[in-house]
């Protein structure tokens, strides 16, 4: 049974001048983690924030656990969890305090919600801080009391807009430990991201978004296997390079592209472990030792860069490393 | 009943923030019982209100109703904040009843102007205003001033949707609530005035509340009532439909606002 159904969503902006949503169609299988992956601006937000009844498509149809998210917005709100980029929490009351009231405003009565709270700080490692304002709490802490406000009535589907955008890698991590943790209680999950690793890490299922499009989906294997097969890579001595060159480029039938810097011969290669065997024979009888030799399958960055014909975003400890680069992420979020 | 109860644990969720953050209070406090004393020591002496008791009982009712003026710029920034947050999006993701937040956020607001008001009003007490009314037409007053700032709040709830920006948001009801708290009768007689702004003055909703609540507190200079128009002769009842013409402009929009946010 699909869980959630979207079809054919069309929203724009600015008078119909800005495309966000192009057609856009997806869904997600019940008990199973779908993530929705695209750069900055492909549409993943927006996709979001209709099938959370946050905003409203101008045309298509959006479903959540078979109720209709245009015309009963108010029973889906009951039975989804939001959180991310752009759902927060209060900075100056404390993770209990914000745990407690929104808990009340799901309508859970006083003593419940405390105890509900309890249970969550708890799970989410925040007993200590519980009762610390949120604006004291780092990054990762306060995705994770964010994440704790969206469980509160345990949702039927999950919707994480970008849950570890602008995290550092080590928040990035635990931040993949509690959302692995709850895939294995069989939620039912739609996750944004603009991370391939975090799509591949996280997500059954993958949907990659581009200009409010979907433009490839499966799991990552198969993206993976779509993008072309292997790809052979050797190492060798600099004043072996051309000659490296020669080999690769007989045994795969393919041209092979050389990286002078890190004396690198690649080719596409279609018979695999065979191929890495033949060039392996005949730079030995060549007299040639190789430094490093092996067999790469295509990672997501290839994936997206042969689908979309651009890069996807830098990744986020690169981003961060730099306060540069944590300037510009604040700057791009805005 | 439960549209009542999300409005109580949202007027609740205020109330926190005022414990957490007690500089608000405090500072929502201290501003206006600073223009009581300033108003009361470098004006009271130069101007003349032909009022036994001197200037301080014209001026208390004018400082009343601009402190609950200003409701409209704390109601409006505390809005934007949450929106620029994302907060908005969080409450607006929940089960509850869509008019919950603002409906709540104008009741808090209310509820810290009365903590204001009586600290104005012991300040005013103590540099000599003596209202005269009667007790029940004091408690009138004041209640007449918890219901106009209630009517204001409203505005801010729309000023502070509107905007794209919480700083923005400051500057907008500075530029509406400072002249109309100005042009009116509240700290100088607008006879002094030039004939177009006079007209503005006796018109304004400021103007007919400070009227009222002088009349309320026992009072009969109005500082402008000389025009004879309707609003000056009869400030009560011209607060009171400002106040519904207020509220019912302002609700309808912001509630219909609120549910279209960002649509």
């Amino acid at each position: 049974m699909k869980s959630v159904i979207a079809e054919d969503l069309v929203k724009t902006y600015d008078k119909g001048n800005v495309k966000a949503l192009d057609h856009l169609s997806l869904d997600v299988e019940e008990g199973t983690v779908l993530s929705v992956l695209g750069p900055n601006g492909a549409g993943k937000t927006t996709t979001v924030r209709i099938l959370t009844t946050l905003l409203r498509p101008d045309s298509g149809r959006a479903s959540v656990a078979g109720i209709d998210v245009i015309k009963h917005p108010e029973k889906v709100r009951e039975i989804i969890g939001l959180s991310g980029q752009y759902a927060a929490v209060d900075e100056i009351l404390t993770g209990y305090d914000n745990l407690v009231m929104f808990g009340q405003l799901y309508h859970l009565g006083k003593k419940q919600s405390i105890l509900r709270a309890e249970e969550l700080l708890e799970r989410f490692s925040l007993t200590e801080a519980a009762k610390r304002p949120i604006k004291t709490y780092s990054g990762g802490m306060r995705r994770r009391l964010d994440l704790a406000a969206s469980l509160i009535v345990k949702p039927k589907v999950l919707f994480l807009d970008e849950p570890t955008t602008g995290l550092d890698p080590r928040g990035r991590q635990e931040m993949w430990g509690v959302i692995q943790e709850l895939v294995k209680g069989g939620v039912t999950l739609l996750l944004t991201t603009q991370y391939l690793e975090e799509a591949d890490q996280l997500a059954d299922e993958i949907a990659v978004i581009d200009n409010g499009k979907v433009i490839a989906r499966g799991t990552s294997d198969v993206l993976k296997k779509e993008v072309g097969g292997e790809r052979l890579e050797v190492v060798v001595e600099s004043q072996h390079v051309a000659k490296t060159r020669e080999i690769v480029e007989k045994v795969s039938g393919h041209s092979a592209s050389v990286d002078e810097g890190l004396r690198l011969v690649a080719s596409p290669v279609s018979t695999g472990s065979a191929a890495l065997f033949e060039v392996l024979k005949a730079l030995d009888a060549a007299g040639i030792h190789a430094l490093d030799v092996g067999l790469k399958r295509p990672s997501l960055d290839d994936v997206f860069l042969s689908l979309t014909g651009h890069v996807a975003e830098v990744k986020v400890a690169e981003d961060l490393e730099t306060p540069a680069g944590s300037k510009r992420k604040k700057e791009k979020t805005r | 009943m439960s549209a009542f109860q999300d409005t109580m644990i949202i007027t609740q969720r205020q109330l926190r923030l005022l414990t957490r953050v007690p500089e608000v209070l405090i500072f929502s406090t201290i501003q206006p019982i600073m223009f009581v004393l300033l108003f009361r020591y470098v004006f009271g002496g130069s101007i003349d209100s032909g009022q036994p008791g001197g200037y301080v009982q014209l001026l208390m009712p004018g400082i009343f109703v601009q402190t609950v003026a200003f409701t409209l710029a704390g109601t409006a920034a505390g809005l934007a904040e949450d929106m620029k947050k994302g907060l908005i999006d969080r409450f607006r993701s929940l089960p509850i009843s869509q008019s919950a937040l603002v409906l709540g956020r104008t009741l808090g607001d209310s509820l810290l102007n009365i903590v204001v008001l009586a600290a104005m009003g012991i300040t005013g007490l103590l540099v000599g205003w003596r209202p005269s009314g009667g007790l029940l037409n004091t408690v009138l007053g004041f209640l007449f001033l918890l219901g106009f700032g209630y009517a204001l709040s409203w505005v801010g709830i729309f000023v502070g949707l509107s905007a794209k920006d919480a700083r923005v948001v400051q500057n907008v009801s500075f530029l509406v609530t400072f002249p109309l708290t100005f042009l009116s009768n509240a700290f100088a007689p607008t006879t002094g005035m030039p004939r177009a702004l006079q007209y503005f003055a006796e018109w304004n909703p400021v103007s007919t509340m400070v009227a009222a609540c002088r009349e309320l507190f026992g009072l009969e200079n109005q500082f402008g009532a000389t025009a004879g128009s309707f609003p000056s002769e009869n400030p009560l009842i011209t607060s009171i439909l400002y106040m519904f013409l207020i509220m019912a402009i302002f609700i309808p929009l912001s509630v219909r606002k609120y549910k279209r946010v960002s649509h």
